[in-house]
């Protein structure tokens, strides 16, 4: 690609976020905002690779637009669609986001040009990673598994753990309980509370009568997508 | 469930390709973008694919929570076994150099790092595939409180 191409797919791009950003703020509809912030991500991941940030952007397709947003649309389904109005005004946040805004965007003129071969972060290790990581780590032709998985293998493992931590967190917060149970009976599936014996489980499944077969324990709100 | 018929085909399609994608991530992550992380959560993502289309019921049936928190759990073990292997073997915690070969140099360096990336990413692509569908799990399996 050439210069000016790489600079308007970047102003595109950048107006796409723009867009999508203010319309997140705007709307009243939680849904809607869900959907808009997942394109966010979208726009940012394309954004990551116009930068050469190929598997940042990855990353980001994956887990901002993808992940994200269906836990997202799993807490809508807890708390409703409709964002409540707002019972302060906003002058006081747009002072905040404003004087923010101002200092990031002042300390913007301090940051070294974007790819330069002087800057700052080329001039520590990373020369030595794209140098030396064929003979010291072997033939990996992405430096980025080099360095991630050999160099910064510390760094890696820290990461591993804290997404395992976010797990334990998130379950000691949310789970109530085990998840209900599909049990085989009388040549269908029976879907029953979590706890019960088995004899009791029989039991009810004889008051029960017929269950069907593709039944589905969620709430109707989980299947909306 | 039974009228969106597009949806369930799709899915059942899909699903095997989402999987198989994952793992092409995870084993391309040396030549080309991707590694653990990204290939645990495109794995993850055909399991959330399959409880959106076809229930929450399902879905367990197919990957019990857990087995989600013990991938969660064992992928973690996976990476730190990893660096205790290079450690017994005479080098640094997470030194993939001295993986192979008892007095380490010995063996070709880069041969233990080729298997010790592999094997961390390993454990990276399990914790991230287990911990993604637990959370999916924590979050869909809750009712809403109507008061």
């Amino acid at each position: 690609m050439t210069e000016t191409m790489v600079q308007l797919v970047d102003v595109v791009l950048l107006v796409l976020l723009a867009i999508t950003g203010i319309a997140v703020i705007r709307t009243r509809n939680l849904f809607a905002a869900v959907m808009l912030a997942g394109i966010y991500s979208l726009v940012s991941a394309g954004l990551f690779v116009v930068m050469d940030a190929v598997d940042v952007a990855f990353t980001e397709a994956a887990v901002g637009a993808g992940i994200s947003t269906v836990l997202l649309l799993g807490t809508l389904a807890l708390v409703g669609y409709k964002e409540s109005e707002p019972e302060h005004t906003p002058l006081l946040p747009l002072f905040v986001v404003l004087v923010t805004g101002g200092i990031l965007v002042y300390g913007t003129a301090e940051i070294p040009p974007f790819g330069g071969a002087d800057n700052p972060a080329h001039q520590h290790v990373a020369a030595h990673y794209l140098h030396d990581s064929e003979e010291e780590v072997g033939h990996i032709p992405n430096v980025v598994t080099s360095v991630l998985g050999s160099y910064r293998g510390y760094d890696t493992m820290g990461e591993t753990a804290v997404i395992f931590a976010a797990m334990v967190g998130v379950l000691l917060l949310l789970s109530r309980g085990p998840l209900p149970k599909r049990v085989f009976h009388d040549g269908r599936w029976h879907t029953v509370k979590p706890g019960t014996t088995r004899a009791e489980m029989v039991a009810a499944m004889e008051s029960q009568g017929p269950n069907d077969p593709s039944g589905d324990p969620a709430p109707e709100e989980d299947d909306d997508g | 469930m039974d009228d969106r018929v597009i949806l369930r085909v799709g899915t059942k399609i899909l699903s095997p390709f989402i999987l198989l994608f994952a793992l092409y991530v995870q084993f391309h992550g040396d030549y080309g973008p991707g590694g653990g992380f990204q290939a645990g959560v495109i794995f993850a993502a055909a399991f959330v694919l399959y409880a959106l289309v076809f229930g929450l019921g399902n879905a367990i049936r197919v990957m019990p929570p857990k087995v989600a928190y013990i991938c969660g759990a064992l992928g973690v073990a996976l990476y730190l076994g990893v660096g205790y292997v290079a450690m017994f073997r005479g080098g640094e915690f997470l030194n993939y150099s001295y993986l192979f070969g008892v007095y380490g140099y010995e063996h070709d360096p880069t041969h233990g790092q080729h298997y010790g990336i592999i094997g961390i990413e390993l454990g990276v692509l399990t914790t991230v595939f287990g911990v993604m569908v637990a959370l999916f799990y924590a979050f869909a399996g809750r009712r809403r409180i109507d008061t």
